[in-house]
């Protein structure tokens, strides 16, 4: 499959701040892929380089097999961008701009547009001073989706919407991947890219730290597992890959215990040795995943992460 | 129990005393603006107060002799000199005084004017309109503090401006520039800072732009300028005492030292500053007076072309430019017919004319209108030209450049109208000096000869544009240093004529290479070459900033 985006080694410096330190990120045609990362981290740099705003100081980066600085304009002909926070003309009203952004990018579906603008509740008679945030991105996301653009980068592209408006946005990013078409999604609503994203990357300080499905990322993390035995269950510390093993509740012999995604099956079969009456598995979520990698940073702001960090660094 | 023994000794909050207050708040947001112009203001007053003594200072050796004085005073007995200057009346004594009076407090007014009216818009609608407003005001602020405390702001920049200039000229120790007069001197400034101050406490309640709220204001000063220039060229004194300038001008310091025309100013500030007040009661925090209209639920085919998209964010600037400069033309058209009039005879005047080429009194005074008109044309032209970078800079750029939009072609829309309008906005007041220039001399034939005077300056306008976008390209922080085009072609040719400067000084600025028609003959030369100049400097702008990062908030 050609890759939608490919980016390798990207640094970049803005005076002294290295805003991206060796980002890798690859984005597959036809995927919904969730670009996470705390603020600061640096994903509206990698998208504003992604678009040529940015000149990358090193490293690659390719856009639909193309250099995004030296051919901006013809990927922007077939890209749509929502920015996380929307500006808009005073003068202008939401529906101008949205004629605006979308004709500038090369063509409009007028009943694409009338569409999306009943969907998104949105008045677009309103001078773009007089709109909220929230509408504000409304704007900016009607005219992204209003054009027939092949590759959607949005960054943080709901912020300031109300949970309904997030509904029919989850709708309308479903229905564009359906379509065959292709979303970087950066965001920090995590709910949202477990629900959209095909795959996901996390960066921190510039730099991917970890990439991958979100099923084979759960893999690499630890399932929580709550069990009851008849015969009080013995041998688990021993197993490698568990952790945290504790008993709940002494009377029943209920046991409480996170394992590696690897070792859950060996820790299961255990488990049954004791004649299981009861089992519960959560698999991480992807706060859970996020906090493992972010959990240093909160222990040195003074919050105890309680995830499973036990300093080991990946 | 502790907390209970500790209970009688606590202090009671105190009284809610601010309670139905509305200038609750108003000490804090001065000292917090203060703080915010600790640089802005003291550069302001600075910059006036050096400069006036500079001018007075360089008296002593530009009019040595009692003679030259004389003779400095005969040389502004002119239609032309008058505009320039102020009324009549300073002629009548030759001190030193008297002539720094004459031709300095209107040059200053408006600059003073300036500065009071930018410090009410920065701390009253600019905090409104970029939200700041809404934050503080959820505070223990009242509903008039904002105001209350922009135009204390004013008032302090301006006393301090009016303290500075008393006490700096009268310890200069010239002859005819005494402690009285000086104080008449550094109070007028201070009423003319105070009346443009409250006027602007007026345009603020208006709309909910900034950019909107001191084109007002600056219409205002402009007008106010425009009346006295009339009224004092010609005959007709009722147009000066229409115009706040005008009161100021007749303190006469160092001749008469009056103090009533300054509290004639003063009155009508204070009357100015309440309607600001009682206005802005009528409305709401964040919008203007008139409530904001639905507008077209789609965009029209022209406005998603580069330059149509441009052509309408420029719009408004651009209509006002272009009816202030006829109007502004139109205002020295209808004097030009007394001009003559005023000057035939007089041999002296006559004969100087001469010798700067001028073939009739008329037309050296256009020439000298020209030049005011052409810098009014290059302030729009920066403005104009600096949009792309407030665009930038306000994040507006970033969608637009994120669709098949090039970066050449967003900034060429931008500039193309800069370049358009600026030769528009200079035909308009070419045409309104020739028109109403025609029907106050009777000869129909200066409509074309003004027309084209003006248009003349068109390369140098242009020049402007492309020195903007030079910096915009390469060093977009550095961007407002355009403004320092119009500002030296000001201080050159107006200034310059009445100081004398050396020749080198008028050719750094691209205005000084035009032919000052219609007095001198055309030629075609500089306006190729300048024609050639901006066209460098247009592509090496564009070229800077298709090479660099855009910024983003």
């Amino acid at each position: 499959m050609t890759k939608a985006i490919t980016v390798s080694g990207l640094h970049k410096s803005f005076g002294r701040t290295h805003a991206l330190d060796g980002l890798d990120l690859n984005v597959e045609t036809g995927e919904v892929h969730g670009f996470l990362g705390p603020n600061g981290s640096g994903k509206s740099t990698s998208i504003r380089i992604l678009l040529g705003l940015l000149r990358a100081g090193s490293g690659t980066a390719r856009v639909l097999g193309r250099d995004p600085w030296t051919d901006s304009v013809n990927l922007h002909r077939r890209l749509a961008y929502v920015p996380g926070d929307v500006e808009l003309w005073p003068g202008l009203t939401g529906g101008e701009a949205i004629d605006l952004l979308a004709r500038l990018r090369g063509g409009l579906d007028g009943k694409r547009r009338a569409e999306l603008i009943e969907r998104f509740d949105l008045d677009p008679t309103k001078k773009g001073r007089a709109y909220s945030k929230g509408n504000r991105q409304k704007v900016a996301i009607v005219a992204a989706l209003a054009s027939d653009a092949e590759l959607l980068l949005l960054d943080e592209p709901t912020a300031g919407l109300d949970p309904l408006m997030e509904v029919v946005f989850q709708d309308v990013i479903g229905e564009a991947k359906a379509a065959g078409k292709t979303v970087l999604l950066s965001s920090h609503i995590l709910a949202q890219v477990e629900k959209l994203a095909d795959r996901v990357s996390i960066i921190r300080l510039g730099r991917t730290v970890q990439s991958g499905t979100l099923a084979e990322l759960r893999h690499l993390t630890r399932t929580t597992i709550e069990a009851e035995t008849e015969r009080p269950a013995t041998g688990l510390a021993e197993l490698s890959g568990v952790h945290d093993l504790r008993t709940v509740d002494e009377a029943t012999g209920r046991v409480r215990f996170s394992v590696d995604g690897a070792q859950v099956g060996t820790a299961v079969r255990r488990l049954t040795e004791f004649g299981v009456r009861s089992l519960v598995s959560h698999p991480p979520t992807l706060e859970e995943l996020m906090l493992r990698h972010y959990g240093d940073e909160l222990a040195a702001n003074g919050h105890g992460t309680g995830q499973g960090t036990d300093g080991e660094p990946r | 129990m502790t907390s209970a023994t500790a209970a009688p000794g606590t202090r009671a909050p105190s009284a809610p005393a601010a309670g139905g207050n509305a200038l609750a708040g108003t000490r804090t947001l001065i000292r917090f603006a203060l703080r915010r112009d600790r640089i802005r203001l003291p550069v302001w007053i600075l910059a006036l107060f050096l400069s006036t003594l500079m001018t007075a200072n360089s008296f002593r050796t530009l009019y040595s002799d009692p003679q030259d004085r004389a003779n400095a005073v005969r040389s502004v007995d002119s239609p032309a000199g008058l505009a320039m200057s102020g009324p009549r009346h300073y002629l009548t004594d030759d001190g030193f005084g008297s002539i720094l009076s004459h031709q300095m407090i209107g040059f200053t007014a408006v600059l003073v004017g300036l500065m009071s009216v930018l410090v009410i818009t920065r701390h009253t609608r600019a905090e409104e309109e970029t939200g700041r407003a809404e934050l503080v005001r959820s505070a223990v602020v009242g509903r008039h503090a904002h105001l209350a405390a922009a135009l204390s702001v004013a008032v302090l920049a301006n006393l301090a401006l009016a303290l500075l200039l008393a006490v700096g000229l009268a310890g200069l120790g010239m002859e005819g520039v005494d402690t009285a007069g000086s104080l008449v001197y550094g109070f007028a400034h201070a009423a003319a800072g105070l009346v443009f101050a409250a006027v602007a406490a007026v345009t603020v309640q208006f709309t909910a732009h900034t950019r909107g709220a001191s084109g007002m204001a600056l219409a205002v000063i402009g007008v106010a300028y425009v009346l006295r220039a009339a009224g004092d060229s010609g005959t007709n004194d009722t147009l000066s005492w229409l115009s706040p300038i005008g009161w100021v001008q007749r303190s006469y310091p160092y001749v008469d030292d009056r103090w009533w025309p300054l509290l004639l100013s003063l009155l009508f500030a204070v009357a100015c500053a309440a309607a600001g007040f009682r206005l802005s009661t009528r409305r709401d925090v964040g919008a203007g007076l008139r409530p904001q209209k639905p507008g077209s639920p789609t965009a029209s085919a022209a406005l998603t072309t580069p330059v149509g998209f441009a052509l309408r964010l420029h719009r408004g600037m651009l209509a006002g430019f272009g009816t202030g400069l006829f109007l502004m033309g139109a205002m020295y058209g209808s004097i030009l017919g007394d001009a003559e009039d005023m000057l035939a005879g007089i041999d002296e005047i006559e004969e100087a004319l001469e010798r700067i080429g001028g073939a009739s009194v008329a037309e050296s005074f256009a020439s000298m209108v020209m030049v005011v008109l052409t810098v009014v044309a290059a302030v729009y032209v920066v403005m104009a030209a600096l949009r792309p970078r407030s665009e930038e800079t306000a994040g507006r750029a970033e969608p637009l450049l994120a669709t098949g939009l090039s970066r050449s072609r967003w900034v060429g829309g931008h500039l193309a109208v800069a370049v358009g309008g600026g030769t528009v906005v200079l035909l308009l007041a070419g045409l309104g000096f020739g028109v109403a220039g025609a029907a106050s001399t009777g000869d129909a034939g200066l409509v074309p000869d003004l027309t084209g005077a003006a248009l003349a300056y068109a390369p140098a306008l242009w020049v402007t544009v492309g020195a903007a976008a030079v910096l915009f390209g390469w060093f977009p922080r550095a961007s407002q240093a355009a403004w320092i085009v119009p500002v030296y072609a000001f201080v050159v040719g107006y200034l310059g004529q009445i100081l004398q400067f050396p020749d080198w000084m008028n050719n750094l600025s691209p205005f000084g290479h035009i032919p000052r028609l219609p007095a001198a003959d055309m030629d075609w030369t500089p306006l190729l070459l300048l024609t050639l100049v901006a066209a460098a400097l247009l592509w090496l702008g564009l070229t800077g900033f298709g090479r660099r990062d855009l910024e983003t908030k």
